[in-house]
């Protein structure tokens, strides 16, 4: 990993891990986000990436320090976490069901007591999901699964995030539907948003992201240049070991 | 959605929504208009709409679960008897003081409790409801225990007060519409969005910059505040309370309210409340059977419209929905 010079460091991650009882789900790792980057995690089922990404935000008891632009991000606090700007997307997308889309945006600007600011922001997903417009008093439970995540990445884009965090948005989707979604988080972070891309299907990721993570068994394995990666077999080297 | 302006709204579409709410208007203006034993039956009715308006905020719409809010009743409701039936306070500052001292209770019982989830939930709010019903039973040189107080001040301001049935029915027809209409408000706030929120994913309420143990603890606050009306509205129109008033039936009549009106929506309790009170009245000609007819009708509401009453509408349009695309077809 280079030193100085390079982008500016927005996060910086020392020796985080996370247990659940007594299973160890995630084993102390260091790593950092650039600015500006899409920055993809990648690993197999049980590899840790969720409780990664949870960790982050606090929403599991950790060890190890996370600072976010020279901050240190609390731990066990994850409204104070969203507070400084990390927005997580999580897996499953935990849209709120009962509620109609209208209020699950509202929910996303949960922090906010501007109201002009509120206005701008929701114009400015709408325009971004212009699906979500046509639906916006229905209820957010009766939408497709990509219609959902759209919600949940809207939602998210709502809280205005310095760092956005998405676990597995190809969850359950059509590969249609994955490309738009995609499309649309690659757009977002040319625009200058920091994101990190938490991915089983390596291949749809590789394509947008400058680095990757790659974990497994609960810790960081190796880190890959999408760039050199240009087979699918040296992909699978990577996951298999 | 589930308000009342938008079940206004539906109910010009929807015919079966309008009968209900019209059948609720009719018998409030027949009760009103010929009075008799009803008159008393619906004044019960509307007590009960503020106390399960308040219970819905904390059980359907933050999703928690409470069996003691009855005690919250009680402390105020005994408030308001103690002050003015024993030192001849004024009905309207013994209320005040009756609500203030149930907050407060709430504030230093639901911060710790609140950790609780799920059926340990259930299990120490229904340990609170037990000890206050205990010590309303045992303190009998305030309380007289199991003798009650009667002579409490009906609702008033200085010489003026409401003594006759109709001018209290009125006046808790007004609480309770009232009631409704803030329990509407919170709901369609920032704080009902985030107690939808809570109830839906704690952690995903959590990540979204929500305080989810400060907003379970105001959703107690607020529907313990609920209950604490409901409580000093109950014994100043009628005059006497006994520890059995709010004893746990309180709590099995409220959920019953609760599921037959439709929890978590803002009309539903509303309406749980008038059919559950007069239901009984209703099947009073079956003289012996009349709990047997009341538990089968109870029954029957709830494998119809498992959502509750409130949900009939719905379950109409989607019949008629279902019969025209089945129309279609043939």
């Amino acid at each position: 990993m280079s030193a100085a010079a390079g982008p500016t460091r927005i996060l910086d991650v020392e020796g985080l891990s996370a247990r659940y009882g007594h299973v160890e789900a995630l084993r102390p790792v260091d790593f950092h986000v650039d600015d500006g980057e899409l920055l993809a995690v990648l690993g197999p089922n049980g590899a840790g990436k969720s409780t990664l990404m949870r960790a982050l935000m606090g929403l599991v008891p950790t060890a190890g320090r996370v600072r976010f632009r020279g901050i240190d991000v609390p731990r066990r606090d994850p409204a104070k976490a969203a507070a400084l700007g990390l927005i997580l997307v999580p897996e499953g997308r935990g849209i709120f069901a009962p509620m109609t889309v209208s209020e699950n945006l509202e929910l996303g600007a949960y922090l906010l007591d501007d109201r002009h600011e509120f206005a701008g922001r929701r114009e400015r997903v709408l325009s971004l999901f212009p699906r979500l417009k046509e639906r916006l008093s229905q209820a957010a439970g009766s939408l497709s699964g990509g219609e959902q995540q759209m919600l949940a990445v809207g939602r998210a884009l709502m809280a205005d995030p310095k760092l956005l965090l998405l676990d597995e948005p190809s969850l359950g989707l059509a590969p249609r539907v994955i490309e738009e979604i995609l499309e649309t988080l690659g757009e977002l972070n040319r625009g200058g948003l920091p994101i990190i891309l938490v991915e089983q299907k390596a291949p749809l990721v590789l394509k947008l992201a400058r680095r990757a993570y790659l974990l497994s068994l609960g810790t960081i394995a190796a880190e890959i240049d999408p760039r050199q990666v240009t087979s699918h077999d040296e992909l699978a080297r990577f996951y298999l070991g | 959605m589930n308000s009342l302006a938008s079940i206004w709204a539906e109910s010009r579409r929807n015919p079966v929504a309008l009968a209900l709410w019209g059948l609720a208007a009719a018998l409030v203006v027949y009760v009103f208009v010929y009075g008799g034993y009803l008159m008393a039956v619906l004044q019960f009715a509307f007590i009960y709409v503020v106390f399960v308006a308040g219970l819905n905020l904390f059980m359907g719409f933050a999703g928690q679960v409470s069996f003691g809010h009855n005690a919250f009743a009680a402390i105020s409701g005994y408030c308001s008897a103690v002050l003015t039936a024993t030192y001849g306070w004024e009905p309207l500052p013994a209320a005040a003081i009756g609500i203030g001292g149930a907050l407060l209770c709430a504030l230093i019982v639901g911060y710790p409790v609140l950790r609780l989830r799920g059926h340990y939930l259930a299990m120490a709010t229904l340990a609170i409801g037990l000890i206050v019903y205990e010590v309303a039973v045992q303190w009998q040189s305030v309380t007289q225990g199991y003798m009650g107080i009667a002579g409490i001040a009906p609702i008033g301001i200085g010489r003026w007060s409401i003594t006759s049935d109709r001018g209290i029915l009125l006046f808790l027809l007004i609480v309770a519409v009232l009631s409704l209409i803030a329990a509407r408000g919170i709901r369609r706030s920032r704080l009902g969005r985030a107690l939808v929120a809570v109830a839906g994913s704690e952690d995903a309420a959590r990540a979204l910059g929500i305080d989810v143990a400060r907003t379970k603890l105001i959703a107690f606050l607020i529907s313990a505040a609920y209950a604490a009306v409901a409580g000093s509205l109950f014994v100043h129109a009628v005059g006497f309370v006994s520890p059995e008033v709010f004893g746990l039936h309180m709590v099995v009549l409220a959920f019953t309210m609760l599921y037959v009106g439709g929890i978590g929506t803002v009309a539903g309790p509303a309406l749980g409340a008038l059919i559950v009170a007069l239901l009984p009245e209703t099947f009073r000609g079956f003289k012996d059977y009349q709990d047997l007819a009341y538990g089968a009708a109870l029954i029957l509401i709830l494998i119809y419209t498992p959502r509750g009453l409130t949900s009939l509408p719905e379950l109409w349009t989607r019949r008629r929905r279902a019969a025209a695309t089945r129309g279609d077809g043939a």
